[in-house]
């Protein structure tokens, strides 16, 4: 069955569920299984209505939760297909079983998932508490910042999870709403382009192959359980890397748009920076040159693969820095923030003394103002200049009441 | 020794044969070179509490217990019941609970039971039914 190709302008204006639609239309992906939840809702809908005008062959598979639809696309990927779908939040808590089930079956799948707040109070709006439910389900996680790098980064997740020497399953965050719903320019690839840089699908041990019967989802005891999972770290920790740096470098040659696992931005010669994900990094680096005006060396740090986790990059980045804020858009409820610890971790046993706080803002879609961020990066130089921390290491931005300070 | 966790092919996934097959489907499962980690190979009984003991001198090959066995280990070959794959048979007992003759063909034991004492001992007919 042929199917229709679209032929886009050098520019085009979309939101980043828009944009991740495409992204997936133009990796033609061969199943799409998924149950609609806001704000990811309009990529699954996009790719339908792909499907129903002719720009796609492929499958959607309409399921009847979350957990069935990852389940199906788990099905799918180890019967040898290009397997994608969406979700956020409670959808996306759903799927969490089944997230374990594909990563250690070594299932290459990408899911976009849409960073939404996590009931209860139910809430529809943008924070990462969905986002730090997967850190440790060994998917590959990386995060958009804009509609742009929505697009482009699920290109690049297809790349490096369907390599024959990482088969793991991608996740590419964005902002619910602030990305997913903003329209901004973006520069799309032709689909010639889109696809060759993608590449057709090479299937591995799939169960499409009658001439090599396979078994998936086996079960294993306390005699095989955990060789299976230290290989999944393993590779992780010493095969994705590089496989992402070679992604990433092809990816720049055939757009010029060059990503890195950590985003620095005036960093060079930076005294006191903000570590932070998603949208905030936007605003962030916005307010850093404001304040570089006013005389404070300000710097932005943003996380672009969050697993794994790019632990030397992180305290390259920091190593000659005063002062750093670590942001957490996700409720630690009783502990530091969770990008707080790893950042933490990566500093500690190097030389490094930068002082280091941790902030927890933006929950259920709470908006991090420019004040909020001039405020913090007064803080921060306040820091820097006395030499210690001028405040407990655990604070809340933007919320009412009592001033609230830990540890 | 078992392997090294750099040993073995990733993804919890087991070959059921080493090298391709050809035509499966027309080859019967005696011939079929079923690999090591073929779950047809190794042993998954090794939880069953009560077994079935297959008496042949009753049996009427009539195939119920081949048909209803729901881990396919009743071996039948050419329409008759030859025996039971005890490397796979889980103890669960439809067999016997299917089986149409009188006295029944098979019954269940505990796993401990010797099949010979057992067949030596087997119930007679019950004329009430």
């Amino acid at each position: 069955m042929a199917f229709d190709k679209i032929e886009l302008r050098d520019l085009e204006v979309w939101d980043g569920n828009f944009a991740a639609a495409q992204a997936l239309r133009q990796a033609q992906v061969d199943v799409v299984a998924a149950y609609p939840i806001t704000p990811s809702t309009p990529i699954v809908e996009g790719y339908a209505k792909f499907k129903s005008d002719n720009y796609i062959e492929g499958e959607f598979v309409m399921v009847e939760s979350e957990h069935a639809a990852m389940s199906a696309c788990i099905g799918a990927a180890a019967a040898g297909g290009r397997v994608a779908t969406a979700t956020s939040s409670q959808g996306l808590a759903l799927m969490v079983e089944t997230l374990y089930q594909a990563s250690g079956m070594r299932l290459p799948i990408v899911l976009n998932l849409v960073n939404r707040a996590l009931a209860a109070p139910l809430n529809v709006n943008g924070d990462h508490s969905d986002m730090y439910l997967t850190r440790d389900s060994g998917w590959i996680q990386l995060d958009a910042f804009s509609p742009q790098e929505a697009y482009d980064m699920n290109l690049i997740a297809f790349k490096v999870s369907e390599d024959h020497d990482i088969r793991l399953p991608a996740i590419v965050n964005q902002d619910g709403f602030m990305t997913s719903h903003t329209a901004q320019g973006v520069y799309p690839l032709t689909d010639d382009a889109a696809f060759e840089f993608v590449g057709t699908y090479k299937p591995m041990n799939d169960m499409l192959d009658f001439e090599h019967p396979v078994t998936h989802g086996v079960q294993t005891e306390e005699d095989w359980h955990f060789e299976h999972k230290a290989r999944q770290h393993n590779d992780l920790m010493v095969k994705v890397p590089s496989k992402i740096d070679e992604v990433f470098a092809d990816f720049e040659k055939l757009s010029g748009r060059k990503y890195n696992p950590v985003e620095c931005y005036d960093m060079a010669d930076a005294d006191v920076a903000v570590f932070c994900l998603g949208t905030s990094v936007e605003t962030a680096r916005e307010v850093a040159t404001e304040m570089r005006a006013k005389g404070i060396k300000a710097g932005v740090v943003g996380l672009r693969v969050i697993r794994p986790f790019p632990f030397m990059e992180v305290a390259d980045a920091l190593k000659d820095i005063k002062a750093v804020a670590v942001l957490d858009r996700s409720s630690p409820n009783g502990a530091a923030g969770a990008m707080f610890n790893e950042v933490a971790g990566s500093l500690i046993n190097t030389d490094s003394k930068v002082l280091l706080s941790g902030y927890v803002y933006g929950l259920g879609g709470r908006d991090l103002t420019k004040a909020n961020l001039v405020d913090l990066y007064k803080e921060l130089q306040a820091n820097a200049d006395a030499g210690k921390l001028t405040t407990q290491q655990q604070q809340f931005i933007g919320v009412r009441g009592p001033k609230l300070s830990y540890l | 020794m078992k392997k090294g966790w750099d040993e073995f092919e990733i993804g919890a996934m087991l070959r059921t044969f080493d090298g391709s097959i050809d035509n499966i489907a027309g080859t019967s499962q005696d011939d079929r070179s079923y690999s090591e980690n073929s779950s047809y190979t190794a042993s998954v009984a090794d939880w069953r509490l009560i077994k079935p003991i297959f008496n042949k001198d009753y049996c009427i090959d009539c195939q119920f217990c081949w048909i209803y066995c729901p881990d396919v280990s009743i071996i039948s070959r050419d329409k008759k019941m030859i025996g039971i794959d005890m490397d796979h048979c889980k103890g669960c007992g439809i067999c016997a609970e299917v089986c149409p003759t009188n006295p029944k063909s098979l019954i269940m034991f505990p796993e401990q039971s010797e099949d010979e004492a057992e067949i030596a001992s087997w119930p007679a007919k019950d004329e009430e039914k």
